[in-house]
């Protein structure tokens, strides 16, 4: 085993052994570490703006349907109280309609039972008056037929034959 | 239009590397003596004192020997480029020769080193090397370029108010945040990756830019470090050391008692399980070895056909096939750095698993 390729000459090795170790000490303190946390640390950053990214999309997102949800929630307010005041609207027509037509049944009624009973009035008074003047112009006929013997006979007559007839 | 031009001057620039880079630094062929490729190759993937950059011109490298009397150092010029072990350098009464980039240290009054049967060496001792040698130059080149490049990369985010990188840090960060996603997290787990996220960036880096590094094939790069076996070894063990302190109790029991299985099983089981402790880090080892080197050797014969053959005409095909070769090598060096890393994670992992 004397090929000088295989056999590992013991100064080299020391050497190696001294270079790697102080490589190791000094890029490890003053190269590696600034290096690998600079990078790691960007890296978190990078992460982290990502992150704060997408929750502020997230919150937009939220505040966009939040905003939708409300508009909505005031269209069908809208369209209800719309439809309420239309429905109110026409009850209070109806209701009105409702309470003309019945005011006005009641004064025609009032009215038709006044002219009922003015006609039964009307009608009695003018009974009573046709009743007074019958008797006066009886009173008036029979004195005249009365002034008359032979007139006064002649309706007797008269009578007995209507009386006989019936 | 400006990008297609940079481009084929690109090409051009490495194809004229490739032929004088490589054919440059050849040893001189000598008459009718074969071409000895083997020795080429050799001289190239393995390491050596001195970083040869082109024709006669050698950087020196320090020497660091632990001997007897203490510690020895010295330039490798010293040596004026022999590597056959005759020129002796005297330091602190003490002879050393340089033979095929080996140091060897001379008894009193010997002049060659000698060796038995065996290739042990009877009259020479070999001292601790710990010289800066071309592979531990390049080493130290690549920790330079890695320290520069991650702490400006970690500058340019201190400078920015929402932790953006600037600049190189811009470049970085995908590769980074690959290792993180793609290696740590889904090996080790979510719990505990951040641990391991400064081991595994360093190895991933430190394999890839010395894999980088060997690949360009000119002073200071072109050393063969992370083909070298020393250097996967080392980084191999680490990983084996954490890997083996990391280990709970299901990571052993797995071991050694095989949960789910019949008791023959479970007996026959636990060898293998325990040999694949260490046979794990040892894949990694030789899989990031022998890929670079088999790269480095490829590439070298590659070149080495025109002097074997000795026409010029093989060039052209050569080179091609070169710049082919180097392409595929820049992926495989990029994914064997991946490789090295992952499994690294993985281990890691099996280590940390909980029952489940």
């Amino acid at each position: 085993m004397d090929n000088p390729l295989v056999s590992p000459d013991l100064g080299l090795i020391f050497w190696s052994a001294i270079a790697f170790l102080t490589l190791l000490f000094i890029l490890g303190k003053f190269a590696w570490k600034p290096i690998l946390g600079a990078v790691s640390e960007r890296e978190e950053g990078i992460r982290s703006a990502l992150a704060s990214a997408e929750e502020a999309k997230r919150e937009m997102e939220n505040l966009q349907a939040d905003n939708e949800r409300i508009l909505k929630e005031a269209r069908v307010e809208r369209e209800a109280m719309l439809k309420e005041a239309r429905e109110l609207k026409e009850k209070m027509i109806s209701d009105a309609k409702e309470e003309a037509q019945a005011q006005a049944g009641k004064m025609i009624e009032q009215a038709q039972a006044a002219i009922e009973s003015e006609k039964k009035s009307a009608m009695a008074e003018l009974k009573n008056h046709v009743a007074g003047l019958s008797v006066e112009i009886a009173e008036k006929v029979v004195r005249g037929e009365l002034s008359n013997k032979s007139k006064q006979l002649e309706l007797v007559e008269e009578m007995l034959g209507e009386a006989t007839l019936k | 239009m400006h990008s297609k031009t940079f481009k084929a001057f690109l090409t051009i620039f490495f194809l004229s590397f490739f032929a004088t880079g490589f054919a440059g630094s050849k040893e001189p062929v000598e008459g009718d003596e074969p071409f000895d490729t083997n020795e080429l190759i050799f001289h190239h993937i393995t390491d050596s004192h001195g970083f040869h950059v082109a024709g006669d011109l050698t950087v020196p490298l320090p020497v660091i020997l632990w001997t007897e009397n203490g510690l020895v150092t010295f330039m490798s010029s010293e040596f004026h480029h022999d590597i056959e072990g005759k020129t002796i350098v005297e330091r602190k009464g003490l002879k050393f020769v340089n033979l095929h980039e080996k140091i060897y240290q001379l008894n009193g009054g010997e002049s060659a080193v000698n060796f038995d049967a065996e290739l042990h060496p009877i009259n020479a001792a070999k001292p601790l090397n710990f010289s800066i040698t071309k592979n531990v130059f390049s080493m130290f080149l690549s920790m330079i370029v890695l320290l520069l490049v991650f702490l400006a990369a970690a500058r340019s985010y201190k400078k920015s108010d929402s932790n953006m990188p600037s600049g190189i840090g811009r470049f970085m960060e995908p590769i980074i945040v690959f290792i993180r996603d793609e290696v740590a997290i889904p090996n080790i787990g979510e719990h505990h990756y951040k641990r391991f996220m400064p081991f595994l960036l360093t190895l991933f880096f430190f394999i890839w830019l010395n894999n980088i590094f060997g690949l360009i094939p000119f002073f200071p790069f072109s050393a063969n470090l992370s083909g070298n076996i020393a250097f996967t070894m080392t980084l191999a063990v680490i990983t084996f050391i954490i890997t083996t302190f990391l280990g709970n109790k299901h990571y052993w029991g797995h071991i050694f008692w095989m949960p789910g299985v019949p008791v023959y099983m479970k007996l026959f089981l636990a060898p293998i399980e325990f040999l694949g402790i260490f046979i794990k880090p040892m894949a990694l080892m030789i899989r990031l070895f022998a890929n670079i080197t088999a790269g480095h050797v490829i590439v070298l014969s590659l070149i080495s056909l025109i002097f074997v053959l000795k026409s010029v005409w093989v060039a052209p095909v050569s080179v091609l096939f070169t710049v082919f070769i180097s392409v595929i090598e820049v992926l495989v060096v990029a994914i064997q750095a991946y490789i090295f890393t992952l499994l690294s994670a993985l281990y890691f992992g099996q280590a940390l698993e909980e029952e489940h």
